[in-house]
């Protein structure tokens, strides 16, 4: 499974979180969440200025910046 | 003793629905000290049970960072509830469980709502609760908040965990071996030591420790400076350790652990899925088209204009009952009371003070229904969704549109409601900012100053004028957000991280109760501060009177204007019969003795203490093209900013002019020398930008949580304006306008 940073995944491309690299709150945030290693995500759309973006994880919808998707990794199915 | 229950959860999971169909009315509205987040208490009855239910603000965690959770945190460890109610969204287990870990790593004894459970089945979520309370070792109980089902049950529960009264032990998982070593070395240390053990467990205080909570820190250092320096020794040497061997930090390890220790729980049988979770509920198809591309923002153009109509054009007839009740208020003193000071204080201080502020409150109650339907719907968070990437350019939040709209975004609106609307953002730095910036925008009161001076210098590009002074407000409002956030509240923006909740039917109780609580709220500051403030500025512009002599000579002048007409043209005039036709002798005659009136007037204005100001601020003013008479109308516009309009037409001897009827002083301006296209411009951009009137000042010090920041808008918005109003008249008279 080829490893992509959140900001590059597609449109309805899915795959499991394999790290995430934020640090004091935004880390923290990004944690509550439920955005830990080992989470399913899939990318379910973008905001018109393609930004933020929004995603489907643990039966929930989650909406975060481009520039905060930088700091999770995530481990995409082809 | 009475018991005391809190209830606590994610946003979203309906804590407000089940708070309300416990409580029913019985419910007050405060605010926690120092913060503006809200503080609701109610009571439950039934059955001889009794408690007070406190609800907690919703927050996915229990750290330190946002107010919300701080406040959460502080109530449960310094008010000690006997027990935490904690509801969570069956169709989002994990999530939700994550900050039920947390109450009970605090060891206070929890109870478990399993919230929705109609919506989890309907999904296809099955959730077997004896298994979870058995896993948990704490009570779980299926609920449905919207239709009270399973609410009694719930309480039942409570009463019974109450009665046990046994102390719960703090919930102590495995965090890692790296991480379980360092809390087993410093645990003992903290219990030997006493450290915080007042409010705290020691296991608990390491662990807070361990994730670099700066509130418990600095406690710490305040109890015991040297064990606690050596807590945070033992915390760099974990983290350094950490970093090198697995490049991760000791907080992300403790929050990894947590959701480990809840997979596990929930792999045990506790969720089976019976559907796949991938497969598009309504609430995503919704989203397909909300939040398209192209149709999304057209659709939330559509719905942001339509939330504003409702709150401005359904308001209409009551804010004018309102409004004719004062007048008929107004219209009894007039004509029950002798002339003098008493009469003046209570119709222009004390009925017009009061009835403007009230008039607000069918505004304020409209606004906050549609805001509260868009909330709870679900809406609201799509339009930060998308709005969120034009609006972070300037330090802002995609939700801080809402505030622009209602403040006047579009022209018309009012900044009193606006200011309230930020309440719905949750970033502080963004609020703030928004909460400053808002004013700016035109708002209904505005527009009779500018149709005034369009009408009386651009008469022929009306709507043009009006398109450009709505640009500049919004160009304004944004650039301001922007010099705002990098300079007084600079700072990283919040993480925007935020949850799409699925769309859902508001419940009409709901609303309605959300509504009246904050309309309630607004009325009772109406009653204190607003009232003493407009007495204030009657003050102001009344005080100290003309004297005697000079009063005396206007006297005079009615006097000899009566007396050097004919008997029976006097005599017609006198005669308060206001319908009556009456000969040309007498109006010419009454049209003098109302331009003394008028020049009476004009004087007293000017001897007043505002009048003085006005005066004395001349020598500053004239820079932007102000005389005393705009000055002391733009003090009055500090009331209300349509008050500009009816002092200009008192400092031009016109009496009192109607903001709405305001042709008469266009025209009479249009031909004062001194006044031209310029001065015009400068003082149409000093009123977009001046400080706000003072109910929008006292609202803005109000959801900002200190008066710092009211007088701060006062002070920074009229040096704004000023600036702006100087460079607009002294650039137009150095190109020779």
């Amino acid at each position: 499974m080829p490893r992509l940073n959140l900001r590059q995944m597609k449109e309805n491309q899915s795959g499991v979180i394999a790290a995430v690299r934020a640090n004091g709150e935004l880390g923290r945030r990004i944690r509550d969440m439920g955005l830990v290693p080992g989470t399913e995500i899939a990318v379910c759309g973008r905001a018109p200025l393609y930004d933020p973006v929004a995603l489907r994880l643990l039966g929930f919808t989650l909406t975060l910046r481009n520039n905060e998707a930088d700091f999770i990794e995530v481990d995409v199915e082809d | 003793m009475e018991t005391t229950i809190a209830l606590a959860g994610n946003p979203n999971s309906g804590k407000s629905t089940l708070f309300n169909a416990l409580t029913g009315a019985r419910q007050h509205v405060g605010n926690y000290p120092g913060v503006t987040v809200e503080k609701k208490e109610g009571r439950y009855l039934r059955n001889g049970l009794q408690f007070k239910i406190v609800d907690l603000p919703g927050t996915y965690s229990l750290t330190a960072y946002s107010p919300e959770e701080v406040v959460a945190r502080d109530f449960l460890v310094n008010e000690k509830p006997q027990l935490v109610i904690d509801i969570v969204d069956a169709a989002n287990l994990e999530r939700n469980l994550y900050l039920a870990i947390q109450f009970m790593e605090l060891g206070i004894p929890v109870c478990i709502a399993l919230n929705m459970i109609d919506v989890a089945e309907k999904r296809g979520v099955k959730i077997d609760a004896a298994k979870l309370c058995a896993l948990l070792g704490a009570p779980v109980v299926p609920t449905v908040a919207r239709s009270g089902k399973g609410k009694d049950e719930l309480m039942d529960s409570a009463a019974a965990l109450v009665k046990a009264g046994k102390a719960s032990q703090p919930l102590a998982i495995s965090y890692g071996s790296d991480v379980d070593r360092t809390l087993d070395e410093l645990t003992p240390k903290i219990a030997a030591a006493g450290f915080l053990s007042g409010s705290y467990p020691a296991r608990w205080v390491a662990l807070k420790y361990l994730e670099n909570d700066e509130q418990i820190r600095c406690l710490g250092r305040r109890a015991d400076p040297k064990l606690a320096a050596e807590l945070e020794a033992a915390v760099d040497r974990l983290s350094t350790h950490l970093q090198e061997t697995a490049d991760t930090y000791p907080e992300m390890v403790i929050a990894d652990h947590r959701y480990g220790f809840i997979k596990s729980v929930l792999k045990q049988g506790v969720v089976t899925y019976q559907q796949d979770l991938s497969r598009l509920f309504l609430s995503d198809k919704i989203d397909k088209v909300l939040t398209q591309r192209f149709l999304g923002p057209v659709i939330m153009a559509a719905v942001v204009w339509g939330l504003y109509h409702f709150t401005f054009s359904l308001s209409e007839t009551p804010v004018a009952w309102v409004e004719g009740f004062f007048e008929w208020l107004g219209g009894q003193a007039d004509a029950r009371l002798a002339d003098g000071l008493l009469k003046s204080l209570l119709k222009s201080g004390i009925i017009d003070g009061v009835g403007g502020v009230i008039g607000f409150t069918p505004l304020i109650m409209f606004m906050f229904f549609g805001i509260s339907l868009l909330e709870d719907s679900g809406y609201l968070a799509r339009v930060a969704y998308m709005l969120d990437r034009v609006f972070r350019i300037f330090g802002l939040h995609g939700s801080s549109v809402m505030a622009f709209i209602v403040s006047g975004g579009i022209a018309g609106g009012c900044a009193v409601p606006g200011v309230m609307a930020a309440r719905t953002l949750k970033s502080p730095r963004e609020r703030l900012a928004t909460l400053l910036t808002a004013p700016f925008m035109n708002c209904g009161a505005k527009l009779p100053v500018f149709a005034l001076l369009v009408a009386a210098f651009f008469s022929s590009h009306e709507a043009l004028m009006m398109v450009l002074i709505t640009a500049v407000a919004w160009i304004g409002a944004l650039l301001a957000a922007k010099l705002l956030r990098i300079t007084v509240i600079k700072g990283a923006s919040t993480p925007f991280v935020m949850e799409l909740p699925p769309y859902r039917l508001p419940t009409f109780k709901g609303l309605l109760i959300h509504t009246w609580e904050r309309t309630w709220q607004y009325i009772k500051k109406a009653g204190t501060v607003i009232l003493s403030i407009s007495i204030l500025l009657w003050a102001l512009m009344t005080f100290p009177r003309l004297p005697e002599a000079t009063l005396a000579q206007f006297e005079e002048q009615r006097a000899a204007e009566m007396a050097a007409a004919s008997e029976a043209v006097a005599q017609e005039v006198e005669s308060a019969e206001e319908d009556k036709e009456r000969s040309a002798d007498a109006r010419a005659l009454k049209e003098r003795l109302l331009a003394i009136d008028g020049q009476k007037a004009e004087a007293g204005l000017r001897h007043s203490i505002a009048g003085r100001m006005g005066t004395a601020l001349e020598s500053i003013t004239h820079l932007a093209g102000f005389d005393w008479r705009t000055n002391i109308a733009l003090v009055g516009g500090f009331a209300a900013k349509e008050v500009v309009v009816s002092t200009l037409g008192t400092a031009y001897s016109l009496g009192e002019v109607d903001p709405e009827e305001s042709g008469p002083l266009s025209e009479k301006l249009a031909q004062t020398p001194g006044w031209g296209v310029l001065t015009a411009l400068s003082l149409i951009v000093f009123t977009i930008f001046y400080a706000p009137c003072f109910v929008a000042v006292v609202c803005i010090s109000r959801e900002a949580g200190s008066w710092k920041w009211g007088v701060f808008s006062m002070v920074f918005n009229t040096l704004i304006a000023f600036l702006l109003a100087v460079l607009v008249f002294q650039t137009g008279s150095a190109l020779g306008f």
